[in-house]
């Protein structure tokens, strides 16, 4: 008997005894409802198969009462069910399915290992169809009012995977305003916006038959030009909006916590990581419909915030890790195994890995070859250990993907059957080949057994590295004093830690200064004096103002910074920095910005509504202008917050004054998550929104109406009726992109991190370490790392907070041992090696031979750039020595 | 001295006050991507960290997904 598979979306079927899927944590099997004895008391049949006795066919569910001092709700989201309005036909047209079915589809442990087929006919789709806002941006039965955040950018991240399936195959996105708010999504949109065959129509749709034989599906819409159309799909992906937990009220009940009208936990607006219940706190999903990175770093925030509550139980329950001795190996012969992982199908559809595993077997020292499912599995991980344990391996190669993400699991791999961490050799045989050759089966086999015959060729000459323990200083160092920086160190000090708070102004505050209030209505300027107010009461933080950064040394938990600030100039040793240091607002140099007085940024506008300006108040029709200086070729990002704060405005002025004619000129309007609400009002209380297109802005000159009041003229194209109309205007507010501080590029350099394209720092990896460097020991939030929202900045402050107490709470940490090394004999003394190192761990120093180069080896990041640049070859980096790299480079010419 | 044992009695105060009870594990309901999140960091800084999921593995939706845009890295 086989059922349908919740995890496979119920595409393909599966015993009602299963793993739920290769890579499950726990890995073991499970017995589910459908499950014939649990329904109808027969069978039985698992229980006699069993070998080990494992089933208990009786087993009842077990109460356990738990003494916790603080609770986390991460109850995540629900994808919204499209079966609930008819007219998605889901369920009823075969080839009409939703985005989640989708990533199954794409998926090579889903239905289909990784082919995208048609549910009818189990042929590949060549004609596909995305309908956007599914379930969200609806005010009907069934629906969701607000935007669900993240349905834009995946679709797009669809049609590229699907491209890459099938280049041949056409997209089409039926959208509303594409909402590539977040960082990076602009150039993902235009990414996918020019490959060939897809299009994106701006058209609501309907879907209206399936064809009786074929199985295809119409799809009704219009466009400006050709007016309403009918058009045939091979598959329909329905992208569907997040709803909130199932179960929301149910868990609201039992912790005593309250939920919005939308039933997502009710959050303190100053504190999104706070239920209305102390010590209930709450992250990811239940939040709202928030993208990945948010759901991390507001976790680790929360995290953040229990420790801030329970600091005093630290280290009290928690149990030390210990690993087996590790065996001295150094003088045997290399006993080298090696792991060729299938990753699903992702390697295996493309490279013939059976006989890649015969092959390594030929390979010199091989004493173990074989293939695995997931080398990442924990069962795969345990049967490396096991089987470097049993045959008495001493070096081990898994061929898999890249080893960016895994290597730090393998090698944990490794110490676990008592073996130096450093004998590990990481082959990408996906990223580097199964990827990028998936057509080229054969050529893409060959590669593999180049890439693993150089990567044997290198184990054989790894050599066992021994790791650094450093002291860890327990004070944190913040740059920026504004609200990130601030929520920041309260949380950091809050734990006991010192913190130094640096801002180079003469007051904290930092652009929040300017802002008054939110969409939601939360007082700003009160939050702020609040704030501000704990940061000067806390005995632990120490206020550094007028301050600027002379220089940075130092290294993770030992770092050492020089400030010039009202109190002079200090010397600061922190074990960990936080670069918070905000963002600017550009200057517009369009639309007579600076020219005209009636012309304004929108903050200004702000500040002016908020101090009672009569020409405001008093102004009879006023323009917005959004994408003033982002969204082009110079600046290609969204800077996110515009489009809420010009309708926060709007409904300001509205306020005053309901006869006030507004009109706001869009590209997209960006109300993501529950922000859309507030567009809604804004539509419903007459502020009229205009689209306008990038090249076809609207143009702004002085003149007068048909009073003869003086006013501005703006004229733009309405798409919707096809002509240019002209408004006049009193007040001109231009949504002013927001662009990264001034400051960036110099502290980028003196805490050696990196920018993204767009000149915001660049985290170390967008989805799940959003708030750190890879440079160990830095970390990042606020608008430095990307334009965002109060709230999303206090997530971001408190989980900065959390990862920096991951490094704080402990007495040391440990450095690589993948450091460089000199061999004094060669080393001439030239100092070339010290000219290019940027972590100043190099230094040329006498000696009775001369002058000779020393290696501080806790400085050291293991760049290599010393490497390159030494002429005698008397530097080199440990793990990629001369002889290691040769090694490869001989086994690959080889053959 | 006399000043910096108050200063200690201050901290400890600030640190100590919230929590009255003496508990110090922490639950964490829900084993997708932002429980595990929260439970690696509490456990990393030191806490006992209990977790509940109602799945018969963590992974949450994340899993279930291919890649993750936009950079399209591998999901799992």
């Amino acid at each position: 008997m086989q059922y349908p598979d919740v995890f496979n979306q119920e595409i393909s079927l599966n015993k009602a005894v299963h793993i739920y899927f290769p890579q499950a944590i726990p890995l073991v099997a499970y017995i589910d409802e459908s499950c014939l004895y649990l329904k109808e008391n027969k069978c039985q049949i698992c229980v006699g198969v069993c070998k080990n006795n494992a089933i208990d066919l009786k087993q009842a569910p077990v109460t356990k009462d738990l003494n916790v001092g603080a609770v986390i709700l991460a109850a995540g989201f629900e994808p919204y069910d499209p079966k609930v309005r008819a007219e998605y036909h889901y369920g009823e047209f075969q080839n009409v399915i939703t985005s989640m079915d989708f990533e199954r589809l794409l998926s090579s442990t889903g239905p289909y290992s990784g082919e995208i087929l048609r549910t009818s006919d189990k042929k590949h789709p060549h004609k596909l169809a995305w309908i956007q806002c599914v379930g969200s941006r609806q005010v009907i039965e069934g629906g969701n009012s607000y935007c669900s955040a993240v349905c834009c950018t995946y679709a797009q991240k669809h049609v590229i995977l699907t491209k890459d399936h099938d280049a041949d195959a056409e997209c089409t996105i039926f959208h509303n305003d594409i909402r590539s708010y977040g960082k990076d999504f602009e150039r993902f949109y235009d990414r996918t916006n020019n490959l060939p065959g897809v299009r994106f129509i701006r058209s609501y749709t309907s879907i209206v038959k399936e064809d009786p034989v074929t199985k295809n599906v119409t799809i009704r819409y219009s466009t400006p030009d050709d007016g309403v159309k009918e058009e045939e799909f091979d598959m329909v992906v329905l992208s569907i909006g997040l709803n909130p937990p199932v179960g929301a009220q149910e868990t609201a009940q039992k912790f005593g916590i309250e939920l919005t009208a939308h039933q997502y936990c009710k959050l303190n607006p100053a504190n999104p990581m706070e239920t209305n219940r102390r010590g209930i706190f709450v992250s990811g999903g239940f939040q709202g419909p928030i993208d990945i990175p948010e759901s991390v770093f507001s976790a680790s925030g929360a995290g953040s915030q229990i420790g801030e509550l329970l600091d005093y139980r630290r280290g009290k329950l928690s149990i030390e890790r210990v690993y087996p001795e590790e065996r001295d190996v150094s003088a045997e012969e290399p006993r080298i195994g090696v792991f060729v992982c299938h990753c699903g199908a992702n390697i295996g559809r493309v490279v013939n890995v059976p006989d890649t595993v015969e092959y390594c077997k030929t390979l010199p020292y091989v004493v173990h070859a074989q293939e695995q499912l997931f080398s990442c599995a924990t069962n795969s991980a345990k049967e490396i250990t096991d089987v470097t344990k049993e045959k008495g391996l001493n070096r081990v190669v898994v061929a898999a993907c890249s080893l960016r993400t895994l290597e730090p699991l393998f090698r944990d791999t490794v110490r676990e059957a008592g073996i130096n961490q450093y004998y590990f050799e990481m082959p990408n045989i996906r990223e580097h080949n199964s990827w990028v050759h998936s057509k080229e089966k054969e050529v893409a086999t060959e590669k593999a057994r180049d890439l693993i015959r150089m990567g044997v060729a290198r184990a054989c000459s790894l050599e066992a590295l021994q790791e650094f323990e450093l002291p860890v200083n327990k004070a944190a160092l913040v740059v920026g004093g504004g609200v990130a920086g601030m929520s920041c160190s309260l949380s950091i000090a809050n734990q006991g830690h010192e913190v130094y708070l640096l801002e180079k102004d003469s007051d904290l505050g930092g652009i929040t200064r300017r802002v008054h209030s939110t969409l939601d209505g939360m007082d700003v300027q009160e939050y702020l004096q609040d704030l501000k107010r704990k940061i000067y009461q806390h005995p632990l933080i120490h206020v550094y103002t007028n301050a600027v950064i002379t220089d940075a040394t130092g290294y993770v938990g030992n770092f050492v910074t020089t400030v010039k600030s009202s109190r002079g100039v200090a010397e600061i040793k922190h074990g960990a920095a936080v670069i918070a240091i905000g963002a600017d607002l550009s200057t517009p140099d369009e639309y007579l910005y600076g020219e005209d007085d009636r012309v304004m940024t929108h903050l200004e506008l702000e500040e002016r509504i908020h101090a009672g300006d009569e020409k405001v108040a008093n102004a009879e029709s006023v323009v917005m202008i959004q994408c003033v200086g982002c969204r082009n070729e110079d600046r290609n990002y969204c800077s996110r917050i515009c489009c809420s704060e010009s309708i926060k405005n709007a409904l300001k002025l509205k306020e005053i004054n309901p006869e006030m004619d507004i009109y706001i000129l869009f590209r997209d309007v960006r109300t993501y998550g529950l922000k859309e609400d507030y567009y809604r009002e804004a539509a419903s209380k007459d502020i009229r929104f205009i689209r306008y297109e990038e090249n076809d802005k609207p143009v702004v000159e002085p003149g007068e109406s048909d009073e003869g009041k003086p006013v501005l003229k703006v004229t733009v194209t309405d798409f919707v009726l096809g002509n240019k109309i002209e408004l006049d205007a009193d007040v001109l507010a231009l949504a002013a992109a927001i662009v990264p501080s001034e400051e960036t590029n110099k502290l980028a350099g003196q805490f050696k991190v990196v920018l993204s394209p767009d000149g915001f720092f660049k985290e170390a990896h967008v989805k799940l370490r959003p708030v750190e460097f890879n440079t160990e020991g830095v970390y990042l939030c606020g608008l430095a790392h990307y334009p965002k929202f109060l709230q999303e900045t206090i997530n971001q402050a408190y989980g900065a907070a959390g990862r920096v107490l991951t490094l704080l709470s402990h007495d040391i940490v440990i450095a690589s041992g993948s450091v460089c090394q000199v061999d004094e004999k060669k080393c001439m003394g030239c100092g070339a090696c010290a000219s290019v190192c940027t972590y100043g761990s190099l230094a040329v120093q006498e000696t009775r031979q001369g002058k000779k180069v020393t290696v501080n080896p806790v400085l050291c990041k293991g760049c290599g750039l010393c490497n390159a640049k030494c002429p005698t070859g008397a530097i080199q980096l440990k793990h990629f020595t001369d002889d290691q790299i040769t090694s490869q480079i001989d086994a690959m010419v080889a053959e | 001295m006399g000043e910096e044992q108050l200063l200690q009695e201050k901290i400890q105060q600030i640190c100590a006050s919230p929590g009255a009870s003496n508990f110090g594990d922490v639950l964490v309901v829900g084993g997708g991507i932002s429980g595990i999140q929260a439970a690696l960091d509490l456990a990393t800084a030191g806490f006992k960290v209990y977790m509940v999921e109602k799945a018969p593995s963590i992974g949450g939706h994340m899993a279930q997904l291919d890649k993750t845009f936009p950079t399209n890295d591998c999901s799992m």
